[in-house]
């Protein structure tokens, strides 16, 4: 038994742990989860030696301010994060895609995520939570996961059952890239909506509402005008769905989605850009184009290849 | 079998059974998702059951759309193979505090709140799907004349354990979540238990449901 412990002096505005999710449960209304830009959160992983789908912690906006109290322990945060770490009353201005050793004391303080929505902790040990499904990833909606599935809260610690031996620095040259283009593949009732509401859909620009979470990204700024029917018998969803319900201001489905629902589907985000949509921070633009989808699995084996080529780096 | 199958996005099957909401069709896309869990599809991560649609999703590292459909084509389907069934009763407290919605239904439906009761009671329903957010069940279908839309305007906070009434359906909240349906009572069964990992619904699709009504004083039992 070690006794090493984060205390957790601000929790942050939405901090969760996440891994890689869960499968095979949609049937029970239980989506994947996991964390939001999964590239992230495996560079997280590699940067402390932990197996890749360790749980991390992932927050938005504004990150956790967290004390360190044990051993020697390497941390990493990834995403376009803004952090300081603070040792013996000195800080220190501190930098993604790199490992730090922290000792008892420390602080690290996440002050934003700048012009991102998420970033990513990892912490080089196995930290001591519950897991439901196979996974730890907290779904506060159905309040599954570690931590009762709710968000963590200031004041609570996160205990570490054993730390990584290597604590060598890491790093890698990363610039978390920011897209406003983001690919579609088109829905199963794309004729339910008229020419002129196609044609603003793939030219015009929406913009991200503050209302998007990890259920779900709001669109405003272009009505899509259907001319079938604005409801479908409910069926199943999938992430990056785009759905437009009567008002005509798309929303697309992100992680934590509903498993089912009764708009009709216009479009489906495709893979190989998820990681980039969520990063768009509400009042931003978005706009939409158009990928076949042999285009679109090619596109995805590049991005995975570039993954793949990033922690082979590190 | 399937009318129709294409890609929802670029890493899922859409397979589209028709369009009307029956027994039948359902049971037709039960069987297929059974047998396709069975099969152990390599790369199938996920794979979905609606009234009238079965979606698959898949891992797009290890495999494709193509090769997906191909698998789900030549699928064997034992169609004479009975769907396993419980019958489940669920105790439904309706006293005004509950009851959210009465009011509207007796004006939309045009009945009183006696006759909705005794409608809604005397029957018995069958549980087509379950999902949105963990174990709702979709039950159905309501007699043609209790069949009302949904609240124009949705409930943000639609509190845990409601019974809620659209069109032929009826369901049960088992969180509080936003919604829109028409709240008609309220159980103190738990319908979802993250904790029973291997059975956490109560309820199935293909299963039987039946409501019993409650008073309060039977519905606070339940809570101590």
């Amino acid at each position: 038994m070690i006794n090493s412990y984060f205390e957790l002096i601000r929790s942050g505005i939405n901090t969760t742990y996440q891994d890689k999710g869960r499968e095979n449960l949609y049937h029970i209304g239980i989506p994947y989860s996991g964390a939001m830009d999964n590239r992230n959160f495996l560079i997280a992983n590699k940067l402390v030696n932990n197996n890749l789908n360790a749980p991390v912690l992932e927050f938005a906006y504004q990150g956790p301010h967290l004390k360190y109290r044990g051993d020697k322990i390497s941390i990493a945060i990834t995403g376009d994060v803004i952090f300081k770490i603070i040792k013996n009353g000195l800080e220190n201005v501190g930098n993604c895609y790199e490992s730090y050793q922290i000792e008892s004391g420390d602080e690290i303080d996440i002050i934003s995520t700048n012009k991102s929505t998420y970033g990513y902790l990892a912490i080089g040990g196995k930290i001591d939570i519950k897991y439901q499904w196979k996974s730890c990833s907290i779904n506060t909606k159905a309040k599954i996961g570690s931590n009762n599935g709710k968000k963590l809260e200031s004041n609570q610690t996160i205990k570490l059952l054993n730390l990584n031996s290597n604590k060598d620095k890491k790093k890698i040259d990363y610039i978390n890239s920011k897209v406003e283009n983001i690919r579609v593949i088109k829905g199963t009732n794309f004729n339910y909506f008229s020419d002129e509401g196609i044609k603003n859909f793939f030219e015009k620009k929406f913009t991200v509402s503050k209302l998007s979470d990890r259920m779900g990204m709001r669109l405003q700024g272009n009505k899509i005008d259907n001319i079938l029917n604005t409801n479908i018998k409910s069926e199943g969803l999938i992430k990056g769905v785009i759905q437009v319900p009567p008002d005509g201001n798309p929303i697309i489905m992100l992680s934590d989605h509903g498993t089912i629902g009764g708009y009709p589907k216009i479009g489906i985000v495709a893979s190989v850009d998820y990681d980039r949509l969520v990063q768009i921070t509400p009042g931003s633009k978005i706009k939409f184009t158009e990928i076949q989808l042999t285009d679109a699995e090619t596109l995805f084996k590049l991005y995975e290849m570039d993954t793949d080529n990033l922690l082979s780096q590190i | 079998m399937i009318n129709k199958i294409v890609n929802l996005g670029d890493s899922a099957l859409y397979c589209d059974f028709g369009q009307e909401v029956n027994k039948e069709i359902n049971s037709k896309v039960i069987k297929y998702f059974n047998s396709v869990r069975k099969s152990n599809i390599e790369g199938v991560t996920n794979v979905t059951p609606s009234y009238n649609k079965l979606i698959i999703s898949f891992n797009l590292s290890i495999t494709n759309f193509k090769k997906i459909k191909k698998e789900i084509e030549i699928l064997n389907i034992d169609y004479e193979n009975k769907i396993t069934n419980k019958e489940i009763q669920i105790p439904v407290c309706c006293e005004n505090s509950f009851s959210l919605d009465i009011e509207r239904l007796e004006k939309k439906l045009n009945l009183n709140r006696e006759q909705i009761l005794e409608k809604f009671f005397n029957k018995k329903y069958f549980c087509y799907m379950t999902g949105f957010i963990a174990g709702m069940p979709f039950l159905g279908d309501l007699d043609e004349n209790m069949r009302a839309d949904r609240l124009e305007t949705p409930r943000v906070k639609v509190p845990k354990g409601s019974i809620g009434l659209t069109e032929q359906f009826t369901n049960i909240y088992t969180f509080e979540s936003p919604g829109g349906w028409n709240i008609i009572g309220n159980t103190p069964l738990n319908v979802f238990d993250s904790f029973n990992e291997n059975e956490p619904n109560l309820i199935n699709p293909g299963d039987t449901v039946i409501f019993k009504e409650i008073t309060s004083s039977e519905y606070k039992k339940y809570h101590d």
